[in-house]
C-alpha cells in the first residue's frame, strides 16, 4: 500500500471508532431523556416524594442536590486554590513535593465508595456531624479536590513564566504578581475546573449513601432559620440528593410508581450535568474574549 | 569571509573608567553569578554612566542576559541562581541580603525580550502597578497613563482604545507598550533585554527611536540583538566573552578602534 492509501484506511478507522463512541453517548442521552422526560409534570417538580403511594415528586431532592453542591464548593474551591497556587508558584522540586502530587492523583483515583466509607466513620461518627449535609459536603470535597486542584494547578501553569516575571520586574512581591496578573489570567481555566467539577459533584452517589443519608425529611421552604430541622438551610439535617434518590427507588423502593420516578429523576440529573457543562464552555469562552479581545 | 573559532587572546582585557564629565549611575565590582555549580559571570566590574545608553554585546552564551538580570535582582527568581559581588547603586550595594528587591525593581526597571504585556486592558497595564504601589488618585494616575505612553511614542496610535485589551496590539505596539509600563514607574535605570528581538524591522525602528528619546530622562543598559543596533544607538559598549568583560569603551571606540584583538575579532564578524 502506498502512503496515501495507508493514510486513508487511518481516517477511516479512526471515523468509526469516533463514530461508535458518539452513537454510544447519543443512545444512552436518547434512552434517558425519551424515558424520563415524559415524567416531567408540575408535580414532580413542585411535590415531596411519597413512600407507598404514587404520584411524588422530587422537589426536596432537587433542592438537596443543589445546596450540597453549593456547599461542597464553598468549601472545596478554597483549599484547591491554595493548594494549586502553592504547586503551581511556590513549591520547590525535590521529593516532598513529588509525594504530595502523587498523593494527590492516587487520590484522585479512590473509589467514591471508599470515600464514602470513610467520611461515615471519620466525619458521621467520630466527629459526630451525623448524617447531614456537612459530612456529606466533606465527603465530597476528598473526593472533589484532588481532580479540583488538578485543574486549577494546570491553568495556573497555563499563563507563561514572562507574564510573572512582568510583574516581578515591576517591584510587585511574588504574592501580589500570583493574585493580581496570573490568578485573573488563569481565571477561564479555573472556572471551566469548577463548574465541571460541579457536573461531578451533582452526579455523585456512592460516596453520600453513608454521609448525607438516605432520608429526605420534609421541607419548610418558608422557614429560613438555619438551625431548625426543617429549614432547607439547616447543613445538620440528613439529606438525600438527586442521585442517592435514583439508588434508592430502584434499590428498595416500594411506590408503585418507582420506576417512572427513577427515570424522570435520572433525566434530570443527566439534563444539570449537560447544563453545567455547557455553562462551564460558555463563561469560558466568554471570559477569555473579554480577557483577550481587541 | 570563513568564520573560524576565536583564537586570540581572552585573557586579555581592557576594562576603561568612565570619563570625569560623567556620573555613573549603577556599577558592580567583582560580580559572579552561578547557576548551581556553573559560574555564568566570572567577576565582572562595570560602571554604566548615566543618560546614556550601553550596550552588552558579545557572543551567545557570554552570559550578557545573565548580567543585565542581576542588575536589578531578577536572577533571585531563577532556582539554584546565585549572586556575589557588589552592586552599587545609589552609594548602596543592593545586593546585599536584607534589601527591599520590590523597591530596587521599581526604581531599576525591565523590558523583556518578548512583549509580555498583562491581559489588561491599554491603561489597566500601566495603571496597575501604579496603584499597588500605592498611588489612587484618579487624576494622577491618567496623567502618568498618558505621559509614559507619549514617552514610548504610543499614545496617538492607543488614546482612543485605551481602556481595550492590550493583547490585540501588535508586537511593536505591544513592546513599546511594556517599555510605557516600566518607565510610568520613573525608574533611574531601565534594563532591556534584546527588546527588539521578536520584532519585525519597523517595529524595531520605532523601539529604537523611543529609546534614543528616553536617553534624556533616563540611564539605560541594553543587550542588543545584533552589533547593529549596538552601534545605532548606544553611547558605551561593553563586550562580554563567556562570562567576562573583555572590552568597554564609548561605542566608537569599541567598534572602530578596539584596544583588544577578540573585541576586533568579534565586531567584524570573525567569529559570534
Amino acid at each position: 500500500m502506498n502512503p496515501k492509501k495507508v493514510d486513508k484506511a487511518a481516517i477511516a478507522v479512526l471515523y468509526v471508532l469516533a463514530a461508535l463512541i458518539v452513537l454510544i453517548l447519543a443512545s444512552l442521552l436518547a434512552f434517558i431523556l425519551i424515558r424520563g422526560i415524559p415524567q416531567f409534570s408540575w408535580e414532580f417538580f413542585t411535590q415531596p416524594a411519597k413512600t407507598f403511594e404514587e404520584g411524588g415528586g422530587i422537589i426536596i431532592q432537587l433542592f438537596n442536590s443543589f445546596y450540597m453542591l453549593l456547599i461542597t464548593l464553598l468549601i472545596s474551591t478554597p483549599v484547591a486554590l491554595g493548594a494549586a497556587i502553592y504547586l503551581s508558584e511556590y513549591a520547590p522540586q525535590n521529593a516532598l513535593t513529588d509525594f504530595i502530587r502523587t498523593a494527590i492523583e492516587v487520590l484522585s483515583s479512590l473509589p467514591s465508595i471508599v470515600v464514602g466509607l470513610f467520611g461515615y466513620l471519620i466525619f458521621v461518627i467520630q466527629w459526630g456531624f451525623g448524617f447531614s449535609i456537612l459530612s456529606g459536603s466533606l465527603a465530597l470535597m476528598i473526593f472533589n479536590l484532588p481532580l479540583l486542584t488538578r485543574t486549577i494547578e494546570d491553568a495556573l501553569r497555563a499563563i507563561p513564566g514572562a507574564q510573572r516575571e512582568a510583574g516581578l520586574a515591576l517591584g510587585l512581591s511574588r504574592w501580589e504578581t500570583v493574585t493580581r496578573i496570573v490568578l485573573p489570567a488563569a481565571m477561564p481555566g479555573i472556572l471551566t475546573g469548577v463548574i465541571l467539577s460541579a457536573g461531578r459533584i451533582f452526579g455523585e452517589a456512592a460516596a453520600l449513601i453513608y454521609t448525607a443519608g438516605q432520608s429526605a425529611p420534609a421541607l419548610d421552604f418558608t422557614n429560613w432559620n438555619p438551625r431548625s430541622i426543617s429549614s432547607p438551610l439547616n447543613i445538620m439535617r440528613p439529606a438525600e440528593t438527586l442521585a442517592v434518590h435514583i439508588w434508592k427507588v430502584n434499590s428498595e423502593g416500594i411506590m408503585p410508581d418507582g420506576a417512572e420516578i427513577s427515570a424522570g429523576a435520572s433525566a434530570i440529573l443527566i439534563l444539570a450535568v449537560l447544563l453545567f457543562n455547557l455553562l462551564a464552555r460558555y463563561l469560558g469562552r466568554k471570559l477569555q474574549q473579554k480577557l483577550t479581545s481587541a | 569571509m570563513a568564520v573560524r573559532p576565536i583564537e586570540t587572546d581572552v585573557t586579555k582585557t581592557s576594562i576603561k573608567k568612565l570619563p570625569e564629565n560623567l556620573t555613573g549611575v549603577i556599577s558592580t565590582e567583582d560580580l559572579h553569578v552561578y547557576y548551581g555549580d556553573f559560574e555564568a559571570i566570572k567577576g565582572v566590574s562595570l560602571e554604566f554612566p548615566k543618560n546614556q545608553i550601553t550596550a552588552l554585546i558579545g557572543p551567545s552564551g557570554s552570559a550578557k542576559s545573565t548580567y543585565l538580570r542581576s542588575l536589578n535582582r531578577m536572577n533571585d527568581e531563577i532556582k539554584g541562581a546565585k549572586v556575589t559581588g557588589k552592586i552599587l547603586y545609589k552609594g548602596r550595594d543592593i545586593n546585599a541580603s536584607d534589601v527591599d528587591v520590590y523597591s530596587v525593581r521599581k526604581q531599576i526597571g525591565m523590558v523583556f525580550q518578548r512583549p509580555n504585556p498583562f491581559s489588561k486592558s491599554i491603561y489597566e497595564n500601566i495603571a496597575f502597578a501604579l496603584k499597588r504601589h500605592g498611588i489612587k488618585d484618579k487624576n494622577v494616575l491618567d496623567e502618568a497613563v498618558e505621559t509614559s505612553l507619549k514617552q514610548a511614542a504610543l499614545w496617538d496610535q492607543v488614546k482612543d482604545r485605551l481602556h481595550e485589551s492590550a493583547i490585540g496590539m501588535s508586537g511593536g505596539q505591544q513592546q513599546r507598550l511594556c517599555i510605557a509600563r516600566a518607565i510610568a514607574l520613573k525608574p533611574d535605570v531601565l534594563l532591556l533585554d534584546e527588546p527588539a528581538s521578536a520584532l519585525d524591522p519597523i517595529s524595531t525602528a520605532q523601539v529604537e527611536e523611543t529609546l534614543l528619546e528616553l536617553k534624556e530622562n533616563y540611564s539605560i543598559v541594553i543587550v542588543p540583538h545584533n552589533m547593529q543596533q549596538a552601534s545605532r544607538i548606544s553611547d558605551y559598549t561593553a563586550f562580554f566573552h563567556l562570562g567576562n568583560v573583555l572590552e568597554y569603551d564609548e561605542t566608537r571606540t569599541v567598534f572602530t578602534r578596539p584596544a583588544i584583538q577578540a573585541t576586533e575579532d568579534y565586531v567584524s564578524g570573525h567569529y559570534g
